[in-house]
This record gives structure tokens, C-alpha cells and sequence, in this order.
């Protein structure tokens, strides 16, 4: 990443923000995860309850058909089954990526980013004076893309027992078994999908550049490298 | 002051085709093989990782449900006509002793019975008691040729199911005449269905009347499996 330029502040110069993997990655799941809400949601019309399956408590009586894909059981486990394989890939590939580029120092919510997540929430909530940038993510944002990577996680590897109870039942015993497990998978959606929102409406509010960046690669004016910092 | 020069932008846009590849599953024509595929693929890794030594959890009698809470979960009637005094399993197929064998004769070989649990493709599970004979005993006294590879089962209603071989042989696969200590009721598939604790319930067929042994499998796997679920529906 350009570092900020202190000899001509206040001049952006372009920033190749996201790498393919990123881009790849962002796309091919953003359609992934939307294909395994809508078929997920649809298979647990199937059996809409966390409890018995006699007296059968149902939370809800019907899964709008907009929300949900796959027509029946069948045809949403047949988008689930396929699917999962694509977010698994995704998933490793990103990881991947991240690793062997080491940009998941600037993206991982650490314990430093800590005492900045109060300014920056009151700079997005409560119209505070914006703290300066310290670098390409702010801790709110880090705080965000961690804890969806870990939803992430966590639906990858509770969808896993849930499919495979008996043969991975190592696994199981960490998330309390099927039902555990069961109920994590449904939890960790809802985690995922709330943070869907807050994402697109930064989207909108920084505009085309920040958008294009996630498409091209390159972002004209990054805030960054504005020289903001002094 | 832009160091980019534009052509660079596209490059960039046209990295990003292989994306389209996902556009594929929004061709109405190509959807449903592209499925198939995928399902066809979770269910050969899924066989990938069957283990046959690997023991399904047997559960304390406490977590036994009452028999009472333990769904019929038929698909049509759940009493079937069945000639109960004249009832026989037909064995046909890759076995050295076809023919018809009575309840009397699977029962008389060793009796297994466990607490297990069984889940259902819909996503309820129950904990439920069974008794029977190990279905690998039964195949070796039908004299299932080795290199088989498949089992078919036809049932009293119009239901069929067919297992693959290693799942069979898997210790805790019965040929289920009991529930709870006591003679299958009607409803759970009298006299005789398959306990599979290692599969998911669709594939525990009931009102048993019919079994084939074969080295490939059948046009008609399974009656739910022929509808999109998964054929191999392991656990």
C-alpha cells in the first residue's frame, strides 16, 4: 500500500486497495452466501423448531417464498449441498490469500483497536468528530470483517456436523452436538446477514470510488493517503 | 496524478470473468445437472469419509424418547396390506442362497439392540431403542457374493431404497424387528425395517418385502433419492 505523502498533502494518488483474491472472493460470495440464506431458510421450513419433534413448537409458520430457494426440502438441500462447496472454497482461498499476503494485519480486530472503537461509533451513530485514520480499516470496520469471518467460520463448521453428525461427532461435541450445532448454523446466519446492512449503507455513503475499488482493484482517492493524518 | 493508465481498469474488470462461471447456475436448463452434480459430489465425499469402524453414539436408556414421541413420519399410509402369517424376505440377486427366509430365521441369528439416534432429512432427531440382526450376518448367511456392491429394498407399499455395501457391513445396520423391546408396531414398519444409524431416516425403509443384492446400482435408487434428495444420505 502507498504510504501517505507528506510532501503534497490534501493530492490522493490511486491505491490498488483490493487484490483479485479480495475481489474474487467478495463476489463469488456475496452470491454463495445469499444462495445459502435463501436455501437455508427453506430447509428449516422444513422443520421451522429448535425443540422436540413431538409436542413440535414451531418459531415461525412460513418462510416467505421470496426469501426462500429451492421450491421444497429437496431442491434447497440440492443448493445447499452445491454451495457449501463454493463458500468452503472461498473461504480457503481468502484465508489463503491473506495469509500469504500478510494483509490480514490490517483487517484483524486486535485488542489495540480496542479504545478506538468508541470514537468511531460515535462518529458513525451519534455524529462525532471523525477520528483521524490510522490506517486502511478503521476498528470499527476490522471489528465488523473479523466477527463475519468468524460467523463465517462458525457456519462452515457447524453446516459441517450437522451434515455429517456420526462421522465428524469429534467435531460435534464442540458445538453441543446436532442440536448445538444445529442452532449455532441458524445463529451464525443471522450473524452474517446483520452484518449485510451496515456494509451496504457505508458502501453507499463513500460512493462510486469505494465501490469500484472493490470491482477494479484501484481507488483513486483513498482518505488514508490524503495526508488527513497530520 | 493518476499513475494507473486506463487500460489497466479493464484488466483488472476481465480478471474478474471467471465470476461468470457462477452466472451458469441462473440458466434455467443448466441448473438442475449443475445440482445433480453438486449433490452427486457431496454424496461421493461423503462415502469418502465413511468410516465402518466408526460407531454412530449409543445413548444412555434415560435419553430414550417415549415410544409415543417417536414420529411414524410415513409418506403415505402408515399400514400398509401386508400378509403378516404369510410374510417372507425375497432375497434375490448376487447371493449363493436366494429364495425367501421368515422372520423366524433372521430372528434366530444374534440380536443387537441400541439406543440411537435418528435425524431426519427435515431436521428433528429423536433418540429411539432397536433390536435386530446385524444386516452383514444376514448377508452371510444369504451368501452375498463379495464384490457386491449394493443392496435394493422394495417395501409393501410402493417405497424402494437401496444402500451401498459398506454402510451394510457397518456393525450397527439392522435388520430391525424390534422397537423399544417390543415387536414393530405397524406404524414403524412391521415385521421388518432397516435400522441404519449411520443414515438419515428416508433411507430406513419400512414394511421390508423384498431385498437384492447387485454390483451396480439400479435405475431406481430410492424413492425419495429419484425425487432430489441425496442418494447416499449418510450421516
Amino acid at each position: 500500500m502507498a504510504a501517505s505523502d507528506m510532501t503534497t498533502p490534501r493530492v490522493a494518488r490511486p491505491v490498488y486497495e483490493h487484490p483479485w483474491a479480495v475481489r474474487f472472493c467478495h463476489w463469488a460470495n456475496a452470491v454463495s452466501v445469499t444462495v445459502l440464506a435463501m436455501s437455508g431458510l427453506q430447509i428449516f421450513s422444513a422443520f421451522p423448531a429448535f425443540g422436540p419433534k413431538i409436542p413440535q413448537q414451531n418459531l415461525i409458520d412460513e418462510i416467505p417464498e421470496a426469501i426462500a430457494l429451492g421450491g421444497w426440502l429437496g431442491g434447497a438441500l440440492q443448493w445447499h449441498f452445491t454451495f457449501m462447496w463454493i463458500f468452503a472454497g472461498i473461504g480457503l482461498l481468502y484465508v489463503t490469500s491473506q495469509i500469504l499476503s500478510g494483509h490480514w494485519r490490517t483487517l484483524a480486530f486486535m485488542p489495540r483497536d480496542l479504545p478506538g472503537l468508541w470514537p468511531m461509533a460515535r462518529h458513525y451513530f451519534l455524529f462525532g468528530p471523525k477520528p483521524a485514520a490510522t490506517g486502511q480499516y478503521n476498528p470499527l470496520q476490522k471489528q465488523a470483517y473479523t466477527t463475519v469471518m468468524l460467523f463465517g467460520t462458525l457456519s462452515l463448521l457447524t453446516g459441517l456436523v450437522m451434515y455429517k453428525p456420526v462421522q465428524l461427532s469429534a467435531l460435534g461435541w464442540f458445538f453441543g452436538g446436532y442440536h448445538g450445532a444445529r442452532l449455532i448454523h441458524f445463529l451464525s446466519m443471522c450473524g452474517l446477514l446483520a452484518f449485510i446492512p451496515g456494509h451496504l449503507i457505508m458502501v453507499l455513503l463513500h460512493g462510486w470510488d469505494n465501490f469500484a475499488s472493490m470491482v477494479i482493484g484501484w481507488k483513486r482517492y483513498p482518505e488514508y493517503t490524503s495526508g488527513d493524518k497530520s | 496524478m493518476l499513475t494507473q493508465p486506463p487500460h489497466r481498469t479493464r484488466r483488472e474488470l476481465l480478471k474478474l470473468s471467471p465470476l461468470l462461471l457462477l452466472g451458469s447456475f441462473a440458466v434455467p436448463s443448466w441448473r438442475e445437472p449443475l445440482l445433480e452434480r453438486g449433490v452427486a459430489w457431496s454424496d461421493r465425499a461423503s462415502g469418502f469419509i465413511f468410516r465402518r469402524d466408526h460407531l454412530a453414539a449409543s445413548h444412555p436408556d434415560a435419553d430414550v424418547v417415549p415410544m409415543e414421541q417417536f414420529p411414524y413420519n410415513g409418506y403415505d399410509v402408515i399400514e400398509p396390506e401386508i400378509d403378516f402369517a404369510n410374510w417372507t424376505l425375497t432375497v434375490t440377486g448376487a447371493v449363493a442362497r436366494a429364495g425367501t427366509y421368515t422372520l423366524d430365521q433372521i430372528r434366530a441369528l444374534p440380536k443387537q439392540t441400541h439406543n440411537t439416534r435418528h435425524i431426519c432429512v427435515e431436521g428433528w432427531d429423536v433418540v429411539g431403542r432397536f433390536g435386530g440382526a446385524r444386516l452383514s450376518d444376514f448377508l452371510s448367511i444369504a451368501g452375498a457374493e463379495p464384490g457386491a456392491r449394493f443392496l435394493t429394498f422394495t417395501c409393501a407399499d410402493d417405497y424402494y431404497e437401496s444402500l451401498d455395501m459398506e454402510t451394510a457391513l457397518h456393525p450397527q445396520s439392522l435388520l430391525c424387528y424390534e422397537m423399544y423391546d417390543r415387536p414393530l408396531d405397524r406404524g414403524h414398519g412391521a415385521p421388518l425395517r432397516l435400522n441404519l444409524p449411520t443414515k438419515l431416516g428416508y433411507k430406513q425403509a419400512k414394511y421390508l418385502m423384498t431385498m437384492e443384492v447387485t454390483h451396480v446400482l439400479p435405475a431406481r435408487r430410492s424413492y425419495w433419492g429419484d425425487q432430489g434428495y441425496s442418494w447416499y444420505g449418510g450421516i
